[in-house]
C-alpha cells in the first residue's frame, strides 16, 4: 500500500461572505472614492466623481498610503461607517 | 529506593536482542532472574523471536514498541517497570547483583561470567529507525493525511492538486516529514506566523512538509525557518510584493558559518543551478507562499511577466575577504553570526569590465551600468544589489579602497540634474516628472544600494539584482533575520 501524503496547504477554507444588498439608485447615497497612490490614479477618480454626481451621489474622497500595502485597519473603519458604496482604484 | 518500588511488588523489565554477543553471554544469568522472578520479569526481544524462547517470559518487540517507549539505547539493559530511569545498561556483575539484592529469590548472579562487558546498541537506534519509531508510536503530524490509490503516481498526485510551482515536488510522505522535523528543536505545532495573501498560519509541521517538498534536507530546517520569519517582517512588505505586477521576488542571501555548514555556493555558479542548499532553500518559501498563503500566479499575483527567480534565488556571500565587510555587518551584525537576508528583487543585469584596473574607472563603469536599474530616466523607485565578483574586488583591494569607498563613489557618479532624466527629455515620455526638474537626483535612496560579493574567480563580470519599484517605506526593504 502507498505511503499517504501529507497535506502541504492551510486546509483552510476561507469563509464565505456575503455581498451587501445592491444600491438600487445612486441619489442621495455616498460613494467613497479610494486613491491607491497609482500614478495619475487621482485623475481618473476625479472623472468617476463627477459621473458619480451627476447620478445625485454623494462623492467622498479617501487615499492609502501605499498601493504596496492593505489599507490600514482605521480607514476601512472609516469608509465602512461613512459610505453608501465604495470604488477602489485599482492596478496600473 | 521508595516504598512503591519495594521488591514484593516491583517489576522488571529486561532488553536484549540475539544479535548482541552480550547479551548472548548472560544467558544463564538471564535464566536464573526469569525462574527466579516468575511473570515479574518481561524479557523482550529486540530481533528474532526464538532468543530466550524457552523462558516462559519473553516478549516478541521486534516492532520495537516497548524499547522506543522506555527509551532503550542499549542492550541488555535491565529496567524496572513504570521507571525507566532507573536502569542498567550492559553487563556490570556488581551492578547487577546490587540491582537484585532486595530479591530474595534471585540467586548470585553472574557467577563465572566477566565482571563488565559493555552492550550493543539497542535496534532502536538502527539507521532511520529512530523515525520509523516516532511515526509509529508518537506521530507528531497533525496535517490532513492523502490516501492514494496503489495506481496513483505519488509525483502526478502533487502537480494535479496544485502543490508544485511547476517544477515536480517530492511527496511529502509521513517519514519524510517526521525526518524533516529532526532537522529542528521547535515543536511542530509551533505557529511561525501568517502568510499572505490568505494571512494563513504556518506552523513548523506545516514548514516542513513544505521543506520536503522542495527537497530539503533536515538540516536546512533553521535557515528556511529564518527565511519565513524575515519574509513576515513588516519591513518587507511580502503581501505587496506578491500582488505586484512588476517581476520582483524574494532574493535570499547568506552570511555566516551556516553557508559552510550547509554547503551553500558562494563561488563558481553561485547563482546558478547545481547545489541543492541554493536551490531548495529559496524554493521553500515560494511552494509556502502558494500553498499555505494561497498565492498563485494569475490569482493574487499578477506580474506581467515575474522573473526565474520566483522558482528560487538563494545564495551565500564570498567571505574570503576579512575586511571587505559582509551584507550582514552593513545590517549591523557580527561577522561571525549565520544571518538570511531577504530583497524584494529580480533577475541578474550583468556588469562586463575586463580593461579597469583602477577604482576609479570601475566605480565609474558600475555606476553606468546601475543607471539602468528600472529605467535609465527612473531615479529613487526601486533599491539594487550591486554584486562585485571576485576579480573586481581585488582592483578596489589593490588600489586600498574599502566598499564604503566604493559605495561613496557609485552614489557619487549617481547623481544627475532633473533636467536630464524629466519626462519628454531625449524624445522619450517616460521619466521623472517636471516639478524635480530643478532638483539634483539620486538614483538610489539613502540606503537602497546594496554591496555584496560572490561568485567564482576567473572572470570580470559583476552584476546588478535590481529592486521592486516599491522600495523604501512606502514597500519593501532588505530585512535580516539571525539564525
Amino acid at each position: 500500500m502507498q505511503s499517504p501524503l501529507l497535506d502541504p496547504t492551510s486546509e483552510l477554507k476561507p469563509p464565505s461572505k456575503e455581498l451587501l444588498p445592491r444600491l438600487t439608485t445612486l441619489k442621495d447615497k455616498t460613494v467613497g472614492l479610494i486613491d491607491i497612490s497609482k500614478p495619475r490614479g487621482k485623475e481618473f477618480l476625479d472623472q468617476v466623481e463627477l459621473q458619480l454626481i451627476s447620478a445625485g451621489a454623494k462623492v467622498v474622497r479617501y487615499i492609502k498610503p501605499t498601493f504596496a500595502r492593505t489599507a490600514p485597519v482605521e480607514l476601512k473603519q472609516q469608509i465602512s461607517v461613512e459610505c453608501d458604496a465604495v470604488i477602489q482604484g485599482l492596478a496600473d | 529506593m521508595s516504598d512503591q518500588l519495594s521488591p514484593d511488588i516491583r517489576s522488571y523489565k529486561l532488553f536484549v536482542k540475539k544479535d548482541c554477543p552480550t547479551c548472548e553471554l548472560i544467558t544463564s544469568t538471564t535464566e536464573a532472574i526469569s525462574a527466579a522472578l516468575g511473570d515479574r520479569i518481561k524479557i523482550f526481544v529486540q530481533d528474532d523471536p526464538s532468543f530466550l524462547s524457552h523462558l516462559p517470559n519473553t516478549v516478541d518487540d521486534s516492532e520495537l514498541e516497548s524499547s522506543y517507549k522506555d527509551d532503550i539505547t542499549i542492550v541488555p539493559t535491565i529496567t524496572i517497570e513504570g521507571h525507566p530511569e532507573v536502569r542498567i545498561e550492559g553487563w556490570d556483575r556488581v551492578a547487577w547483583q546490587k540491582f537484585f539484592k532486595e530479591e530474595n529469590a534471585v540467586p548470585e548472579i553472574g557467577v563465572g561470567l566477566p565482571n563488565h562487558k559493555p552492550g550493543c546498541g539497542s535496534k532502536t537506534l538502527d539507521a532511520g529507525m529512530s523515525e520509523k519509531l516516532k511515526l509509529r508510536y508518537a506521530d507528531p503530524c497533525q496535517a490532513r493525511k492523502i490516501e492514494l490509490s496503489d495506481d496513483e503516481d505519488d509525483i502526478e498526485s502533487c502537480f494535479e492538486r496544485g502543490w508544485t510551482d511547476g517544477l515536480p515536488v517530492v511527496p511529502p510522505t509521513p517519514l519524510r516529514v517526521v525526518r524533516m522535523l529532526a532537522g529542528t528543536d521547535r515543536d511542530p505545532s509551533d505557529v511561525i506566523g501568517n502568510i499572505p495573501p490568505d494571512n494563513s498560519p504556518l506552523n513548523i509541521e506545516k514548514l516542513a512538509i513544505n521543506a520536503v517538498m522542495a527537497g530539503c534536507k533536515p538540516e536546512y530546517m533553521p535557515l528556511v525557518i529564518a527565511s519565513v520569519e524575515a519574509a513576515l517582517q513588516e519591513k518587507f512588505c511580502m503581501h505587496g510584493l506578491l500582488c505586484t505586477t512588476y517581476f520582483s521576488s524574494p532574493v535570499m542571501i547568506i552570511n555566516g558559518p551556516v553557508a559552510k555548514h550547509l554547503n551553500i555556493n558562494s563561488g563558481v555558479n553561485a547563482l546558478g543551478q547545481g547545489r541543492r542548499a541554493n536551490a531548495t532553500i529559496g524554493r521553500t518559501l515560494q511552494l509556502i507562499i502558494r500553498n499555505i498563503g494561497g498565492g498563485v500566479p494569475g490569482g493574487i499575483d499578477r506580474a506581467v511577466m515575474g522573473n526565474p527567480g520566483k522558482y528560487t534565488y538563494c545564495f551565500a556571500e564570498d567571505e574570503s575577504q576579512k575586511d571587505w565587510p559582509t551584507l550582514a555587518e552593513d545590517q549591523g551584525y557580527d561577522r561571525g553570526k549565520s544571518v538570511i537576508s531577504l530583497f524584494a528583487g529580480e533577475g541578474l543585469q550583468p556588469i562586463l569590465d575586463q580593461q579597469s584596473r583602477n577604482p576609479d574607472s570601475l566605480s565609474k563603469s558600475m555606476a553606468n551600468s546601475l543607471r539602468a536599474v528600472v529605467n535609465t530616466k527612473l531615479y529613487g523607485l526601486a533599491d539594487a544589489i550591486l554584486i562585485v565578483c571576485p576579480e573586481h574586488r581585488r582592483v578596489f583591494r589593490q588600489a586600498g579602497w574599502k566598499k564604503s569607498d566604493l559605495h561613496e563613489a557609485i552614489s557619487k557618479h549617481l547623481l544627475i540634474p532633473g533636467t536630464a532624466i524629466a519626462r519628454g527629455v531625449d524624445g522619450i515620455a517616460e521619466g521623472m516628472p517636471e516639478k524635480l526638474k530643478d532638483r539634483t537626483l539620486a538614483k538610489f535612496r539613502p540606503g537602497g544600494l546594496h554591496i555584496v560579493t560572490t561568485g567564482g574567480t576567473a572572470g570580470m563580470f559583476s552584476a546588478i539584482i535590481s529592486g521592486w519599484v516599491a522600495s523604501g517605506e512606502r514597500g519593501s526593504q532588505l530585512v535580516s533575520q539571525i539564525l
